[in-house]
């Protein structure tokens, strides 16, 4: 073990270290990690090389919005949309974003080509479903992101062919002034499948929160859930799904705050209680009677 | 250092091994800064003579050997490893018979470990530890925990005697994460360190052992009580203000169908305190309303 420490690990196993800790970041939190990474590491190439391979990951699995440069918008990074390493699509205004994953932003937009795009008869569907969600989520989430990609089948032309479409809404909340990050990610799986005439729908949520005034405590909390409903025109799938997306995450939601009320008295009695099974603060002065009944345990043979 | 510091406020609490044995390998000049600024998992071994679990952290170490608080033997055998004066011993003895019994009334379970060392200042120090396994297959009475994880690290520095009384400085760490796990909500994981201090000055009259006892007491009470209140209530703020609006309203609309139905019907109220304070769906107050109404009320 000594030995291992004073040994100088190789670059690969730095720019690896570096990696777990930016992917690792709470959320919001990833520039600061990097920093501190930075500092530590005291070599800009392995931080560099660290980054690139770690930014791109973190932005992609936190669902990370950035807004578009002329503020028409923003686009949420998914691998739903992703066109290549940099570029973005975004379904609601056709357009591409090129982004910057080390900095988060996004530096340019140009418009989607005709094969980023899904047919018109995938985009009818798509785009009912986009309309439909983004009014719920503008009325559930106070400040979420949501985008309806084509992640399977956009070249289907009419009724009788397969597709999927992908819902991903996420909420970010950070205020590192008052020592607290949260996320909030859903990811909604809907696939049409023609000769069931079914839509069946897969969710992910994933929820996450740090706090950290003298201290550091963070919420790690992930549910999947699973429903169905039948293909019908596209504007009442739309209702349809929506409703199914609104049903499942306020049950969620509502689990999320029983799990929490369940903390004092049940869950983290566990651990530790409140006051000791004697319901009175522990004897510190009267300490001699369990020497006292430790000897008499020890006479009478009980215990070890 | 100050990076590295800053790093493990944010990395996630159950990663902290990982995190630590990341650093360490980093940066091995500051492995001796690291690993006493740095409060790590504890583990645990069990002494050969005695066959009781004893806990292992810096204090008890010497080389790659730790002293058992039970027989004060160092596992595996050490020639020359350091001893706490007989005196000493004498309390550290004491001081695990007594803490045994304390982790016992507040843990119901888990294993506790007290080290002792004279410092260079005629004082001494006193190193309290406790290990819990608060998960199903561990020590939780009530099962509840897929996993759950406490540590508690609290370090008291003793004063010389002058005139009377000592000065006690109470540093306590507690580091824990438990995860809940079931199909309607999924998993649910809280993970969590707070470190916090306590000075004093006592009587030594009282004794040592009472007068740190006592602190301890105190101070992880309060521990327990923010990390309850204050951390995980920040964390349940956080969550639960993302997706408000669409909850609340649908509540409020069935709250006050219930509500108006029970005006109607010329239903007493004993309940309507409770519903202010939790967030009840309609079908639910119905409920209560018809609990209320066949009891006693």
């Amino acid at each position: 073990m000594a030995d291992e420490e004073e040994t100088e690990i190789s670059v690969e196993q730095k720019i690896e270290i570096a990696k777990w800790f930016l992917l690792n970041s709470p959320p919001g939190e990833i520039q600061y990690v990097a920093k501190d990474v930075k500092a530590i590491l005291g070599d800009d190439n392995v931080y560099q090389t660290a980054a690139l391979d770690a930014f791109p990951l973190y932005n992609k699995a936190h669902l990370f919005s950035l807004q578009f440069p002329n503020r028409s918008g923003d686009v949420l990074i998914t691998s739903f949309g992703e066109i290549n390493a940099n570029e973005y699509l975004d379904p609601r205004t056709a357009q591409v974003a090129k982004v910057d994953h080390v900095k988060q932003v996004c530096k340019e937009v140009r418009p989607a080509s005709d094969e980023e795009l899904p047919s018109s008869y995938v985009e009818e569907y798509r785009c009912a479903v986009e309309a439909e969600l983004s009014r719920y989520v503008g009325e559930a989430y106070p400040k979420g992101v949501c985008s309806v990609f084509c992640t399977s089948g956009k070249d289907v032309e009419d009724a009788g062919s397969d597709f999927t479409l992908v819902v991903v809404i996420s909420a970010a909340r950070h205020s590192p002034q008052n020592f607290c990050n949260g996320s909030w990610r859903s990811i909604w799986t809907i696939e049409f499948k023609d000769d069931l005439q079914v839509v069946e729908v897969t969710g992910k949520v994933q929820v996450g929160a740090h706090y950290f005034e003298e201290g550091n405590v963070q919420l790690d909390a992930k549910h999947e859930c699973k429903d169905s409903t039948i293909i019908q025109a596209a504007d009442d799938c739309a209702i349809s799904l929506t409703n199914i997306i609104r049903h499942h995450e306020t049950e969620y939601l509502t689990s999320l705050q029983a799990s929490y009320s369940n903390l004092p008295d049940t869950t983290f009695k566990d651990l530790r209680r409140k006051l000791p099974v004697t319901r009175t603060l522990f004897p510190w002065h009267n300490t001699a009677q369990f020497a006292l009944t430790k000897d008499i345990n020890k006479e009478l043979g009980i215990g070890k | 250092m100050d990076a590295a510091l800053g790093l493990m406020r944010r990395i996630p609490p159950k990663h902290i091994d990982t995190a630590l044995s990341a650093l360490l390998s980093l940066l091995p000049h500051h492995s001796s800064d690291l690993l006493s600024q740095v409060d790590q998992p504890l583990q645990v071994l069990s002494d050969i003579e005695t066959g009781k679990e004893f806990i292992l952290c810096e204090y008890n170490r010497d080389a790659d050997s730790y002293r058992s608080p039970w027989s004060n033997k160092y596992h595996p055998p050490l020639e020359d490893g350091p001893y706490p004066s007989s005196d000493l011993r004498k309390l550290e003895i004491e001081a695990n018979d007594v803490f045994a019994v304390y982790c016992d009334q507040y843990y119901e379970g888990g294993f506790s470990s007290v080290y002792m060392w004279e410092d260079e200042n005629e004082g001494f120090v006193a190193c309290f530890l406790i290990k819990k396994d608060g998960s199903k297959s561990g020590h939780g009475r009530r099962g509840y925990l897929q996993e759950g994880a406490w540590d508690a690290i609290h370090v008291v520095e003793v004063g010389p005697d002058e005139n009377g009384t000592s000065h006690y400085c109470l540093t306590s760490t507690v580091m824990l994460s438990l995860t809940t796990n079931n199909e309607s909500s999924g998993s649910f994981n809280l993970s969590g360190s707070i470190r916090r201090q306590m000075t004093m000055d006592l009587a030594v009259a009282e004794g040592h052992l009472q007068n740190m006892g006592k602190m301890i007491e105190e101070l992880e009470g309060k521990l327990r009580n923010s990390l309850e209140q204050v951390y995980f209530g920040k964390t349940k703020e956080m969550t639960c203000c993302f997706l408000v609006c669409c909850n609340t309203s649908d509540v409020l609309i069935e709250f006050w169908n219930a509500f108006l139905i029970c005006i109607v019907l010329g239903i007493k109220r004993p309940w309507i305190h409770e519903l202010r304070l939790s967030s009840r769906t309609g079908a639910e107050i119905l409920e209560l309303y018809k609990l209320t109404s066949n009891g006693p009320t």
